[in-house]
């Protein structure tokens, strides 16, 4: 005991069990039965587009960090979810190469620019979404709908860069939404939650993401806050609209299940680094994410607007950690 | 907390807070043991908050157990005792538990002594008036034994125009390990209840609450019983087990349910607190003549042999304390004094336990484990922690920034450093360690600016 050495630091010496990897993987797991009913639905397709998103991501992930080992800005596993998210926003005949210019921009220009994990303001794969949609509006609009050949990969995957790629399919479908807009036809609740319709990987299946989501909750991983607050919004706006002309619009169940919303709801719009920080903020940030997605969705110019809404909202997210602060206890 | 675990439920809570491992059945049941004298003693002159003690011995002296050996140095002061018969060795820098050398005694113990406390009674509390009461506990050295050693006295005295309506013992002992309040409450909860009787007749609070955490449910139905035996306005206050639930603005919102005002005193609500510990050795000041000289430490930790709840003499060497204690094993990594959520880490084991030491801590390797830090990913778990509603999030970043007066206008002040921010944080970013800086350097700047004005 007389020899022994003593370190000094300081207090506390306690620490809770949850550290950013491990977070990051709990939602990577999550994940992966997602992915999974895509590779079922899409089949190689799915497959072969995760596959490049992912490594996409990872390596421009490592190429802004390449002064430092492999290992040190890839292992909080941001990257990788970055990848996923992606590729579950893409259209299952999505050109590859276009994949892999998504996943470069999501993290340069969605994350490394800003600074890192962390200090973004925009989602970053919905921020290669974005980019997507404004580069290839005609790719990425373009459905083609499960059809029950696992290898039968979509010609268009394939195609050499810069080109778009000639759909060989014989088959091209509207998605849900698509439908609801051009043609004031609704698909079915019981496809909306089993997921065989047309539509980006990881929107079809609402079962699953219901699912997924409920477990990350359970985790308090994702802010109930923001969950509640979409989904309550989302129904009442529509449900008023609903109530006036059913012909005409959606019903609220059909608009919480069809889209992108609840892949938006469970894994984008809830991403910690861009959403707000206190209670009230995240009310105000989910109320605005709702009504922006009804919005665009019933008058926009375009069927789906799950990705604008978070992206909107995440630009006001600086301003809203601004004025919805927390009374400090005894002021 | 089900009763499966032998909790009993409670409900009555602060907002926020955090739940780390408790640790407390390491030595929860382990009977106070009284410490053996040693040779030597260390007695810091300044061990209380504010004002050090002035010495009044000289070396060479001899001195008896429970003589006073300094005066308190101002009113924010207490007095030093003798913990044994012995020999006054010294007067000089000596090792303080805060790392740095300061004036302290030093006795060497007469090894011939019998160490019986030959001193002679105290007047009776029920003839003396407020004013003789305060000094008489300020000449018997007692401060607040949950930490902070501020002088009990100094609350004790209410000044002109302010009344005390309610007494608030803390038995909460929220801190992970810590068990030395709980073995008081469940062996000597007659003095605790005694020294409620005392000092009602001075305060003159029309009811007094104990607050106890549900994980002590012994010490729950021993003070209830004796409290209802006493007829004494008393009400035992079973609250929710989270840390920090022992902080004492916690404590008040969580049975009062008001907020005690930034910068403000419990007293400005008309509410006294105090450590069941401090309240037992008022009860030994008038009843046994004893001032404070020596207190109940938990010697515990998963490195050391035998975690034990003891009565050390004030100024016993921690090496001393923990050898009692079957030693410490070779996993050991850090040692502190007080809990792991805010106590302080020891590099010299000649240091003394003082009058505010609640335990020795022995941590292994495994337990402090340095994590690596990532950015902040702004989970909000900080916020969410933070029992009096900062931003710790943003004030991390503005302490990084050294932005300290960015920090203030946070309300970076307000921060009693329980560490819970630091504590949640995935990314294992030094929050509260950068606050105690940050505070540091708010305190040094406008020091100088009042200096300069």
């Amino acid at each position: 005991m007389e020899s022994k050495q003593l370190y000094v630091s300081t207090s506390p010496f306690l620490k809770d069990k949850d550290t950013t990897p491990k977070i990051m993987f709990t939602v990577v797991y999550t994940l992966i039965p997602v992915l999974a009913v895509s590779f079922y639905f899409f089949g190689l397709s799915a497959i072969l587009i995760t596959a490049v998103a992912i490594f996409s991501c990872m390596i421009t992930e490592w190429f802004f960090n390449r002064d430092k080992p492999i290992t040190s800005s890839l292992k909080d596993g941001s990257a990788l979810i970055t990848g996923m998210l992606l590729a579950l926003t893409l259209p299952p005949g999505f050109p590859l190469w276009m994949v892999f210019v998504g996943g470069v921009v999501s993290i340069g220009m969605g994350k490394m620019i800003w600074g890192g994990l962390g200090q973004n303001v925009f989602n970053p794969a919905l921020v290669g979404r974005g980019f997507l949609q404004a580069a290839f509006p005609t790719a990425i609009t373009t459905w083609s709908p499960p059809d029950g050949r696992f290898f039968g990969l979509r010609g268009t995957n394939l195609a050499f860069p810069f080109y778009q790629g000639k759909s060989v399919d014989a088959i091209s479908s509207a998605t849900p939404l698509s439908k609801m807009k051009f043609d004031h036809q609704f698909e079915s609740i019981s496809n909306l939650l089993l997921g065989n319709i047309g539509g980006s990987l990881g929107e079809t299946c609402g079962l699953i993401l219901i699912l997924c989501g409920a477990y990350l909750l359970y985790k308090k991983i994702i802010n109930w806050r923001i969950v509640a607050s979409i989904i309550l919004t989302v129904m009442l706006f529509s449900g008023i609209f609903y109530l006036i002309d059913p012909t005409v619009y959606p019903s609220p169940i059909f608009m919480i299940l069809s889209g992108g919303l609840l892949l938006g709801t469970v894994y984008m719009a809830t991403d910690l680094v861009t959403s707000p920080l206190t209670p009230k903020g995240c009310w105000i940030y989910g109320i605005g994410i709702g009504l922006l997605v009804v919005l665009i969705r019933l008058w926009g110019g375009l069927p789906e607007g799950m990705m604008y809404a978070i992206l909107l909202m995440n630009a006001a997210t600086p301003l809203i950690n601004r004025f919805a602060k927390i009374r400090t206890y005894g002021h | 907390m089900s009763a499966a675990n032998g909790h009993t439920t409670a409900t009555m809570t602060f907002k926020h807070g955090v739940h780390p491992e408790e640790f407390k059945e390491l030595s929860a049941d382990c009977a106070i043991e009284r410490m053996p004298f040693v040779k030597e003693y260390t007695l810091p002159l300044g061990q209380h908050i504010g004002a050090p003690s002035k010495p009044i011995v000289k070396k060479g002296d001899k001195v008896q157990r429970g003589q006073k050996i300094a005066n308190a140095g101002g009113f924010v002061s207490v007095a030093l005792h003798s913990p044994v018969d012995g020999t006054v060795k010294d007067i000089t820098l000596m090792p303080h538990p805060n790392g740095t050398l300061q004036q302290a005694i030093s006795i060497i113990a007469d090894p011939f002594s019998s160490q019986l406390l030959k001193l002679p009674p105290v007047a009776n509390p029920e003839q003396i008036d407020a004013k003789t009461f305060v000094s008489m506990v300020q000449d018997a050295g007692i401060v607040g034994m949950g930490g902070a050693a501020f002088p009990a006295h100094v609350k004790f005295a209410l000044p002109e125009g302010k009344n005390c309506k309610y007494l608030m013992l803390n038995g909460c002992e929220c801190e992970p390990f810590l068990t030395a309040d709980h073995r008081i409450m469940v062996e000597h909860a007659e003095e605790i209840i005694d020294g409620i009787r005392i000092l009602n007749r001075f305060l003159g609070a029309k009811k007094t609450y104990i607050a106890i955490e549900a994980n002590k449910p012994d010490a729950i139905t021993i003070l209830n019983d004796l409290a209802n035996k006493s007829g004494l306005p008393i009400e035992v206050c079973p609250l929710k087990v989270k840390y920090p639930q022992g902080a004492e603005k916690m404590m008040i919102t969580a049975i009062l349910g008001k907020e005690v005002p930034s910068g403000k005193l419990p007293l400005d609500l008309e509410i006294v607190v105090s450590n069941v510990g401090t309240i037992a050795s008022i009860s030994d000041l008038f009843r046994k003549s004893k001032p404070l000289i020596e207190r109940v430490v938990t010697v515990t930790g998963t490195a050391i042999k035998r975690p034990s709840n003891v009565l050390v003499p004030i100024g016993t060497p921690m090496r001393d304390v923990m050898n009692l204690c079957g030693g410490i094993t070779d996993a050991s990594a850090r040692i502190l004094l007080g809990g792991p959520m805010m106590g302080a880490v020891q590099k010299d084991l000649d240091a003394p336990v003082l009058k505010g030491t609640s335990g020795i801590l022995v941590l292994t390797k495994n337990e402090v484990s340095d994590l690596d830090e990532y950015n902040c990913i702004r989970c909000s778990r900080c916020v969410d922690a933070c029992p009096i509603y900062l931003n710790p999030s943003l004030l991390g970043m503005l302490a990084k920034k050294g932005l300290w007066d960015e920090m203030a206008e946070n309300n970076i002040m307000d921060c009693f450093e329980c560490a819970s921010c630091s504590f949640v944080c995935p990314s294992a970013i030094p929050l509260v360690q950068s606050f105690r800086v940050g505070k540091g350097m708010l305190r040094e700047k406008w020091g100088r600016e009042k200096e300069k004005a």
